[in-house]
């Protein structure tokens, strides 16, 4: 039996984010005791008391940046770790608050807070591998349980974890799904989205929103070309790229040659 | 004893990030400021221009803990606007979802964030290295809940299934019954815990609060009913904004939610329980007597016995959803877009979350407003915080410092919820 300091030491992080990322470790009801005792949990605000101190050897990092506070500690938190793995499309993308980045912050600020003066933040949101060297991303809004375990068993292990980077579309065809844009006319981003959802919103037949950001090499101009004779406007389409993972190059690209 | 200031800087185990701080001159707290230094994100300013459909998918991002409750104040709020309804089993599909909510992030709290700091523990895993049993009891009521989520919303985390007018799928009736004997344990689960958190040790400290929930007059209410207080205010949630407001406070930066009288208010599990009573099934009224209650609980230490009441109503709620069930014909009713203002206020677990949009022709968001119930609660923490340490001053600074960071754990703040939420100003004196 190792003694407890011996196991690597884990640190979870939140930037800019809705929490839901870092919940889904806690959300592995039957793996988290198992977890916790192959790997030293310590430094996690949202589930434990502990304080910040020393080098950890695995940290999860969860958020955008959008202030210059953050900007400086993502580079402390870069320093004290030897493993940083990005969770979610806020800390790969910049999550939906990069929508900011296509409009003015200051116009923001002064629709949701009567003293828009008091606010310190970036004019954008952006992902975490935009400030400092990361080591592995892992995508979704939110994540799935699934493949941040196997982030996790890899790390352990010391292998590069697997989360393929092909279309939603192959996980439709694993599954046998019947596509929802071929035989429903539902206008659906699989084809150019990330897979590791498992096909999530065409299993309930609805059209994919592209929660996991583009995939390895998307073609989102033909895809739109597609959507089009579904009924998108312009607007629409705009819109479609413009949501969890609007900032992640290939759908923020795209949009820009979409709107009203 | 001249000057003492006290602050715990990141403030563990509530979900977002918030600190706290109390500074106390010559032996009379002078102040008591929970800080917020959430990043802010701006949903309201962003939701403009944005599709009426596309709401409950957008504001669900504002808190990954309870999800669906900004999916359910939003279709409700967007219906009001299109003049669409929804009653029948569509209507108990989206409050079995919700029980799923609630029975997730109430044994999140009870057991992963709050039961650590009446047993003396750091957290739920350092717990389990002694009580390993009642952490795989939470673990397990918690998976029930998430197993409701998952089967109805698709996700635990941003269920994906939720729409205007209804769901994209509902569930067979051979699907939903599967869950019921996992809620039958659970429920089960549920009585142990509230017979648990019912023997920890509590402060003797009660408030006069001013409880504010919405209320039914059939129901446990969840996702419709009027606002009601015990004061009197009896409102549907059209009249919300008439009747509260929130400030943009300079000292702390942060959009606190008051009465328009400038009094604090409190919603949640005490408010709700108080107002509704007896509206909670004959089991979950019962294992309250058990446990101690009566029909108010005014001790906000006690919250967390009140959390787990809900939680056996929330196992039996969704256990007579599941058996009187029957498929619907659609999964949605038609919802188009319009001009128009809808209202929606629904029961998070953290208590009231209101909801307001105005739409153009085009069933386009044109304004937005936003109230989560922890900046509702902002003001009743402080006032709580300032209180205690008032009368807790001979406590030496550690106990008084674990003492107010579980003042505030007590109302379960669910702090990236609250966009309005802003990095504090720090008083260092």
């Amino acid at each position: 039996m190792p003694t407890r300091s011996k196991k690597p030491r884990l640190a979870v992080w939140k930037f800019a984010s809705c929490d839901g990322c870092q919940l889904t470790l806690l959300d592995c009801e039957d793996e988290l005791l198992a977890v916790a005792g192959a790997i030293d949990i310590a430094y996690f605000p949202e589930a434990t008391r502990g304080k910040i101190e020393g080098r950890y050897d695995l940290s999860l990092v969860e958020g955008s940046i959008t202030t210059p506070h953050d900007a400086e500690r993502i580079r402390e938190v870069r320093r004290r770790s030897a493993t940083l793995v990005t969770i979610g499309a806020c800390a790969t993308a910049g999550g939906i608050q990069a929508l900011r980045n296509f409009a003015d912050v200051k116009e923001y600020a002064s629709v949701v807070y009567a003293r828009p003066d008091y606010i310190d933040t970036l004019a954008t949101s952006t992902a975490i591998a935009d400030h400092v060297a990361v080591d592995f991303e892992l995508r979704g809004c939110p994540i799935s349980k699934k493949q941040l375990l196997e982030v996790i068993a890899a790390y352990l292990a010391g292998r590069r974890p697997q989360a393929p980077a092909h279309s939603v579309c192959v996980e439709c065809k694993h599954k046998g799904n019947v596509c929802v844009m071929v035989a429903h006319k539902t206008p659906c981003l699989g084809p150019v989205t990330h897979a590791g959802c498992n096909a999530l919103c065409p299993s309930y037949g609805r059209g994919c929103y592209g929660c996991y950001g583009p995939m390895e090499s998307p073609n989102a101009v033909s895809l739109s070309q597609w959507l089009k004779p579904l009924g998108l406007d312009e607007r629409d389409l705009q819109r479609l790229y413009r949501t969890f993972n609007a900032n992640a190059p290939a759908f923020r690209k795209e949009s820009e040659r979409h709107g009203p | 004893m001249a000057r003492k200031t006290i602050k715990v800087n990141y403030l563990s185990r509530v979900e977002g990030e918030g600190s706290l701080k109390v500074v106390v001159r010559d032996g009379i707290v002078r102040s008591a400021e929970l800080g917020i230094f959430e990043p802010p994100r701006f949903f309201e300013a962003f939701l403009r221009g944005r599709s009426f459909a596309e709401a409950p998918d957008i504001t669900s991002r504002i808190c990954g803990i309870c999800p669906v409750a900004y999916q359910m104040s939003a279709v409700h709020a967007m219906e009001n606007a299109l003049g669409v309804s929804i009653d029948g089993p569509r209507r108990d599909l989206r409050r079995l979802l919700y029980c799923g909510e609630w029975i997730e992030s109430h044994a999140l709290h009870i057991y992963m964030l709050h039961a650590p700091d009446f047993l003396g523990f750091n957290g739920a895993i350092d717990m389990a290295r002694e009580h390993g049993d009642i952490v795989r009891r939470g673990l397990g009521l918690k998976k029930a809940g998430n197993e409701i989520m998952s089967l109805l919303g698709g996700r635990e985390i941003h269920p994906i299934n939720v729409r205007v007018g209804g769901f994209y799928k509902v569930p067979r009736r051979r699907e939903l019954a599967t869950l019921a004997e996992s809620l039958k344990a659970a429920r089960d689960a549920a009585i142990e815990t509230v017979r648990w958190v019912a023997g920890f040790e509590f402060p003797d400290r009660e408030r006069d609060y001013v409880f504010v929930a919405l209320s039914h007059p059939d129901e446990y209410a969840l996702n419709e009913g009027r606002i009601v207080s015990n004061r009197g205010l009896d409102i549907p949630a059209s009249q919300y904004e008439e009747h509260f407001e929130e400030s943009h406070v300079a000292r702390s930066t942060a959009l606190q939610a008051r009465l328009k009288d400038g009094r604090s208010y409190l919603v949640g599990p005490l408010a709700r329980y108080a107002l509704n009573f007896d509206r909670l099934s004959p089991l979950a009224r019962e294992m309250a007597r058990d446990a101690g209650l009566g029909p108010v609980c005014r001790n906000p230490f006690r919250s967390i016995v009140v959390r787990a009441v809900e939680v056996v109503y929330a196992c039996d709620e969704a256990l007579r959803i599941i058996e009187g069930y029957e498929e619907p014909a659609h999964a949605a009713v038609p919802a188009e877009g319009r001009a128009g203002t809808g209202y929606g206020a629904t029961e998070a677990p953290r208590g009231l979350l209101y909801h307001r949009y105005r739409l153009d022709a085009d069933g386009s968001i044109a304004e937005a407003r936003i109230v989560p119930p922890t900046s509702q609660n902002q003001a009743s923490i402080e006032e709580d915080l300032a209180g205690f340490v008032q009368d807790s001053l001979d406590l030496p600074d550690e106990a008084l410092q674990h003492r107010c960071e579980q003042t505030v754990r007590n109302y379960d703040p669910c702090i990236s919820c609250a966009t309005h939420f802003l990095r504090l100003e720090m008083d260092r004196a």
